[in-house]
Order: C-alpha cells, then sequence, then structure tokens
C-alpha cells in the first residue's frame, strides 16, 4: 500500500486528483495497480520494453529510485511514491 | 520577422502550441522549439546580422523571441580570442578561448535569461524564477531588476558566498534550500505547478535553453563564417553543449555557412559530479544519476535533464568527456590565468582541465581548430583559489626591503 502523487500531466487519469492510495509491496506492483484502477498510466509511465521511460522520475519518500532498488523497491504502508517529470534545470 | 512557430517532443515527436509549457504530456519527454528553417534563411543574411547589435539580438531571426526585453542588459557578443600561450602549453596549434565571463552578470546564463525573460514577458508574467547553482541566480535577478520583474531564485544552502551576495544585491526574493541542486530543482519543478511565475529553466526552458545557440553562432561568425574543429564544452545539465552542437547545425541549415559543419564536440565535468563522463566511459547509454561532491558547484548537477542528448552529441561528432579532479580543477583555473590573463570560475578550471587531459590523450589534436567555453567569471569562485594564491612577499616600504626580497631581479631587463 503507498500513496502516490500524481503530477499535473497526468491527473486527467486520477479525475484530477493530486494523490491516489493503491495497494503493492513494491514500486512496480503499485505502478501495475496504478494502471488497473486508472487504466492508462501503464502506457505513460513505461515504455515499449516495459522499463520506466527515460524521462519519468519516480521518488520513494523524497528518494528518486535509481539510488534505490529500481522497481523493486520495496514500500510501507506509509510510503508516499512521486511521479515527476524529469525535465527541468541547468 | 521570424520566430519559432511550435513545441515538439524531443522524445515521441508530439507537437504542441507556443506555451509555457516544459514536457510532453504525453511521455513527459522536454520540449523543444521549432523554426521555419527556410523562412529564416529568406531573411537573415551575414550582413544582416553584422548590421545588428552587438548582443545575442543580432541573431534575432534564429531565436525564439526576435527581440530583447525593454531595458534588459545586452548579452553576448564576447571576445573569441586566440590563446597561442595556452595551446603551447598543450601542444595545441590553434586554440581559441570563449571569453563568456564578459557578460552582463559575468557567465554566459545572461544569454539565456535574455531569451527566457523575453518570451516570459510574451506571456504576460510578473515574476521572474529559477532554480540555480549560482550562475543563473545572478542572471535572472539582475535581469528581473532591469526589466521590473519581481524575482525568486531558489539556490542550494551551500552555494559560494560570493554567489549568494552577487545574487541578493539586485533586491529579489533569495530562497537557499537545504539539500543539493537536484532538490531544489524537483522543489521548483512542484512550484511552477502552483505559482504564476516564470521559472526560467522550468516552464520556460524550451525557450530559454534556444539561448546557449548563440555560443556557436557568435563563435562561426568571429573565425569568419567558419565553424571549429573541435569545442570543449562545460556539461552540468547537458544544455550548453547540445545547444552549441546544435548552433553551427543552424547556421549551415539557414545558409550562413557554405559547408557542412563537422564539429566534434567534447564534454568536460568534474569527477565529483559526472554522470554523463561515466556513462561515455562505460559506453552505456544510461546516465545514472549521483550525488555531487566537487568544488565546481555551477556544474554539480547529479541528474542532468540534458544528460542523454549530451551523450548523444559527444558520440555522434567523434568527440569525448572527460571527468577531472578538484585539484586539477584548480591547476586549470591558474593555468588559463597565467597563460591568456582570464580569470575563470570553477566551471572554467573544469574545462581547461579537460583540455588539458584530452589534448595529451590525442583526443584533442594539435592540427584542430580548437574552442574552448569558459562561462563564467573567477571572481565569482574566489573561496575555489584562495588557499592556492597569495601574495609573493609582505615587506616594510623600503627600497632594502624589496631588493632583500627579490634579490637580483631586474638585473636581466
Amino acid at each position: 500500500m503507498a500513496n502516490v502523487r500524481i503530477p499535473t500531466q497526468l491527473r486527467s487519469l486520477t479525475g484530477d486528483r493530486a494523490e491516489v492510495e493503491v495497494a503493492g509491496a513494491t514500486v512496480g506492483e503499485v505502478l501495475g495497480a496504478l494502471d488497473t484502477a486508472h487504466p492508462g498510466f501503464g502506457e505513460r509511465l513505461f515504455d515499449d520494453q516495459g522499463a520506466l521511460r527515460r524521462f519519468v522520475n519516480v521518488f520513494v519518500d523524497d528518494e528518486d529510485l535509481r539510488f534505490l532498488e529500481g522497481l523493486a523497491t520495496p514500500l510501507t504502508d506509509r510510503s508516499v511514491v512521486s511521479i515527476v517529470p524529469a525535465v527541468a534545470g541547468g | 520577422m521570424t520566430v519559432g512557430t511550435s513545441l515538439r517532443c524531443r522524445e515521441c515527436g508530439r507537437e504542441y502550441a507556443i506555451a509555457p509549457i516544459y514536457t510532453c504530456e504525453w511521455c513527459f519527454g522536454p520540449l523543444e522549439a521549432t523554426y521555419d528553417y527556410d523562412a529564416i534563411g529568406a531573411v537573415v543574411s551575414r550582413e544582416s546580422i553584422a548590421a545588428g547589435p552587438a548582443s545575442i539580438w543580432r541573431y534575432g531571426p534564429l531565436l525564439p523571441v526576435a527581440r530583447p526585453p525593454a531595458g534588459a542588459l545586452d548579452a553576448g557578443w564576447t571576445p573569441l580570442i586566440r590563446a597561442d600561450r595556452l595551446g603551447a602549453e598543450l601542444g595545441l596549434g590553434d586554440l581559441w578561448i570563449k571569453d563568456d565571463t564578459r557578460n552582463p552578470t559575468n557567465s554566459f546564463k545572461d544569454r539565456v535569461v535574455a531569451v527566457a525573460l523575453g518570451k516570459a514577458l510574451d506571456f504576460g508574467f510578473k515574476t521572474a524564477a529559477c532554480a540555480s547553482t549560482g550562475n543563473l541566480a545572478n542572471a535572472v535577478a539582475a535581469a528581473a531588476a532591469r526589466t521590473g520583474l519581481q524575482s525568486y531564485v531558489f539556490v542550494p544552502a551551500d552555494l559560494e558566498a560570493g554567489k549568494i551576495l552577487t545574487t541578493a544585491v539586485y533586491g529579489g526574493n533569495v530562497v537557499a534550500i537545504d539539500g543539493t541542486y537536484d532538490d531544489v530543482n524537483r522543489l521548483c519543478a512542484e512550484l511552477a505547478a502552483e505559482y504564476p511565475w516564470a521559472f526560467v529553466n522550468v516552464n520556460v526552458r524550451p525557450f530559454y535553453a534556444e539561448g546557449s545557440k548563440t555560443l556557436a553562432y557568435e563563435t562561426a561568425e568571429q573565425l569568419g563564417w567558419e565553424a571549429p574543429d573541435h569545442v570543449v564544452v562545460p556539461v552540468a545539465s547537458g544544455s550548453l553543449l547540445t545547444k552549441i552542437d546544435k548552433g553551427f547545425r543552424e547556421l549551415h541549415r539557414v545558409g550562413l555557412l557554405d559547408r557542412e559543419p563537422t564539429v566534434r564536440v567534447s564534454g568536460a565535468q568534474a569527477a565529483g559530479c559526472s554522470p554523463v563522463a561515466t556513462a561515455f566511459a562505460n559506453g552505456v547509454d544510461d546516465v545514472h544519476p549521483v550525488r555531487p561532491q566537487t568544488i565546481a558547484k555551477s556544474l554539480a548537477i547529479g541528474n542532468p535533464a540534458d544528460g542523454y542528448y549530451a551523450l548523444d552529441v559527444v558520440r555522434r561528432t567523434g568527440g569525448a568527456c572527460a571527468a577531472v579532479t578538484d585539484a586539477e580543477i584548480v591547476d586549470g583555473i591558474r593555468l588559463l590565468a597565467r597563460t591568456e590573463g582570464v580569470f575563470g570560475e570553477t566551471a572554467a578550471g573544469v574545462t581547461i582541465a579537460s583540455l588539458r587531459r584530452l589534448a595529451a590523450e590525442g583526443v584533442v589534436r594539435r592540427d584542430e581548430r580548437v574552442v574552448a567555453y569558459v562561462t563564467g567569471h573567477g571572481l565569482k569562485t574566489l573561496d575555489a583559489i584562495e588557499p592556492h594564491v597569495s601574495v609573493s612577499a609582505t615587506i616594510p616600504a623600503s627600497l632594502d626591503a624589496f631588493r632583500a626580497a627579490f634579490p637580483g631581479v631586474g638585473e636581466e631587463d
């Protein structure tokens, strides 16, 4: 179980909700469940090979997934998963 | 006047109307300004550019904003200087320095901010904002003051004191964030969704980034409308490097360069923050983020937004990407100052040290015409060299004391 923070670009998929709660023991499971609950997330977040698109950044409790265990990163009931566009800065 | 016609996603190609947006709604890829190059080619010539102002606005038709914001300081048209003494030290035969310390706030960021604020005013924004490693903070705060905009600049709390002061003096809001630049960046992406502000490197980034192309335009014009063989460019987000490459190619596309340029583009990073150089060295496509630890704070972006594209450019053009240590960075600053009389900041130290490394490895060759981009002034990062340079002697105000301290000097003259 985790709370997932939805960026503005994807809120049309959640009925304009900025945060939704979905079940799953890992980030991969939570993002899969997100697509089941709100169809359309899968093709927006993942490429044809099933990898996260390279300009989609995912954070767990403010830590970049790439510093953790990727999609296998385990979650607790209190985890907050944030989906953030990567493109900014510099 | 010809102005950028739309925004296009660099990843999936979806097109969007001109607006203060920066990511593709479909795949989150970065949006980039598009142009009608045939129309630009019909209106620009070497003569029309030469008759233009001594600033980036001489290239107005090639930018997504045709004119400067009212009252703006003149960014760009900085000197391209021959660097024979430095070239001799490095074993290079035809080396040039693009001295972009000579901008209104002493870094290349004045170029991108001029374009960003021109567009921000077109969009009707009243407040300018940015996430910055320092140079951009200077440029935004100053340009906002000149153009009558409010400003909010966000910086990492551990930034050099000099860069904080040279931002705060302009009277806007300076917000120090406990965290790295990447943390600041992420906060600004969230703030940009909530506040009606022009974040120059977030929601106005597709326009902002185009300002860096002028570094290529000026280089070619100053070389008599010829592209160099090899350029060495510091890499933080990777945007500057990709836009310099784009700039040379555009000049040929619109007919300003006779021959198709074959500019090799090499990147320069600090070893303490080298995600692009690491991917290059390992021969992989994935630019893995890092936690920066380097004195080159202006380049300390651990999660570079344009890292993939910078890597693509380096590989496509036959360049390389070096990563140099903090000690090499300090040596690079001193070498440039000692040989050419140009005082660059830590990013310049990274560039010169990388140039030295690449020349020693034979990647940058003696027979090439080489341009190294010095993008910020050394007075901004005095802390970096303070432990390494000092007075030659401290003596009483007497001839005898001087002769004692410097025995024998002057006799050879």
